[in-house]
């Protein structure tokens, strides 16, 4: 019987523990869970690899490409001022084309329609350094989702996905990432799941791979079928995950386990 | 109050209907499990996946999870009925509970093509994992 009363207790707890967000005070970049050796490699410019891709997306802003001929800098000039706190405020709204856009959206469309090049596909190297580079024109800013109420029903979906179960595991991001954030799957910390690093350099991947890549990754490990890249789903996602890390600081390019 | 705690109560209240619904037999036509088959399965991190969430006296203690009860002498606490509900499908305790129901094919939305209507155990490996379950007394 006393086991039993246990139990029930034990049950009230679990079913608060899923519902709840966790609360600003509280709100950790993975980077705080990672090994001291895994931190000092972020924390390096000259040992984080992920500058590498930093260094590409510095030569490809610089470089003419496409019909026009105009590289990046020729609109823009420095990226360290035009490019400052643009990461910090994306997914936007996009009034070309009616709908938010998330960064390498952003930069794929002046790529097409202001380069008039060929567009780059979600995860080619090319679009991983341009988004790294301008990600890392906003390191140290904290996250600065824009209020702006075209975005509020794309944000709301990306909530409703977050806690929505999925796969054959029947999760959801909420059961890990707000529920149990504070423990280990297998050896993993869980973390809290801020997009406060991308893109990220992953030692799992040896690569620097966008925050659409890691998210799959979580959406096949509860065996789902992964959205697509650059769909509706994962711009809800990632308006969500903001919302979510809004105040926390950017750190392109991150290093994670 | 919730819905968990509500039919927790409800089986407090009705002496035997709570004892029915916290065990399960072992299902006609699966033959009794053997222990080291079902060491085998849940120490396996790709198939069954109890270590992402279970710590207990399996190998690799580093890569075992701490989201779920530790399940050292768990064959001491529970009956193996009280085991196999468990194994077989949690939700029936527990409908917001993390770990994932085994038998059924009860998913979330989305299920990956490999894997769907498919569940994540047969039964006969369930039946091994509880006869190694039930075998854990300290
Ligand atoms: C021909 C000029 C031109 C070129 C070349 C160009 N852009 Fe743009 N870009 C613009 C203009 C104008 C805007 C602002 C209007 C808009 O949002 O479309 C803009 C907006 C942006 C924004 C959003 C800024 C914000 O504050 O929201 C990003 C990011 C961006 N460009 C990146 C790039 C990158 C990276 C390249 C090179 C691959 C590039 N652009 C090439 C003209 C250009
Ligand atoms: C079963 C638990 C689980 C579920 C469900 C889950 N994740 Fe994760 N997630 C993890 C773990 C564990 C890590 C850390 C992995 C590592 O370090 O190797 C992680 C990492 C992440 C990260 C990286 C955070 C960072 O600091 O870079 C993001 C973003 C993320 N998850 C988003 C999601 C989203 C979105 C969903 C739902 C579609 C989801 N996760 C579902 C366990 C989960
Ligand atoms: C995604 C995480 C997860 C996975 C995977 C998982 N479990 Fe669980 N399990 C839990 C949680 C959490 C509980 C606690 C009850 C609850 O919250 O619903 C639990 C409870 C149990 C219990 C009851 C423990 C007790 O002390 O009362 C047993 C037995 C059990 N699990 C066995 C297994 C076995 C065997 C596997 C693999 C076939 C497994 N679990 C896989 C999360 C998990």
């Amino acid at each position: 019987m006393a086991f039993r009363l246990a139990f029930a207790a034990a049950l009230l707890c679990a079913g608060i523990a899923v519902a709840q967000e966790i609360p600003p005070g509280e709100r950790r970049s993975g980077t705080d869970f990672m090994s001291a050796e895994t931190r000092a490699i972020q924390a390096d410019d000259g040992s984080n690899p992920g500058m590498l891709w930093v260094l590409q997306g510095e030569s490809l802003w610089k470089e003419p490409a496409g019909a026009s001929r105009r590289s990046c800098a020729s609109c823009h000039g420095e990226a360290a001022t035009s490019m400052r706190d643009v990461a910090a405020r994306y997914p936007a709204f996009d009034t070309a084309s009616g709908a938010p856009v998330d960064l390498a959206g952003k930069i794929d469309q002046c790529r097409t329609t202001r380069q008039h090049a060929a567009g780059l596909p979600r995860e080619s190297e090319e679009l991983l350094g341009l988004s790294t580079y301008v990600g890392h024109q906003s390191r140290g800013l904290p996250i600065a989702p824009p209020d702006d109420p075209r975005l509020h029903a794309a944000r709301a979906e990306g909530k409703r996905l977050f806690e929505t179960r999925m796969g054959q595991l029947d999760l959801s991001c909420s059961s890990c990432h707000d529920a149990n954030w504070r423990g280990r799957l297998g050896g993993s910390a869980v973390t809290q799941a801020h997009p406060t690093g991308y893109p990220i350099y992953r030692l799992e991947w040896q690569a620097v791979g966008s925050l659409q890549r890691r998210m799959r990754g979580c959406m096949v490990g509860v065996r789902a079928e992964p959205f697509a890249y650059g769909s509706a789903e994962f711009i809800a996602l990632e308006l969500y995950l903001a919302e979510r890390a809004a105040g926390l600081a950017l750190e392109t390019p991150a290093v994670r386990p | 109050m919730n819905a968990p705690l509500l039919a927790a109560m409800v089986g407090l209240a009705v002496p035997g209907t709570a004892l029915a619904q916290d065990a399960m037999p072992r299902p006609a036509g699966i033959t009794p499990g053997e222990a080291t088959e079902g060491a085998r399965l849940v120490a396996d991190r790709q198939k069954s996946l109890c270590v992402l969430c279970h710590s207990g006296p399996f190998p690799n203690p580093h890569l075992q999870g701490n989201l779920a009860p530790d399940l050292s002498g768990i064959g001491a606490r529970l009956s193996e009925d009280e085991i196999r509900l468990r194994v077989t499908d949690m939700k029936r305790l527990n409908p917001d509970s993390l770990m994932p129901t085994y038998a059924a094919s009860k998913a979330g939305e989305r299920v990956g093509t490999a894997w769907r209507g498919r569940p994540i155990l047969v039964e006969q490996e369930i039946e091994h994992i509880v006869a190694y379950l039930a075998s854990l007394k300290e």
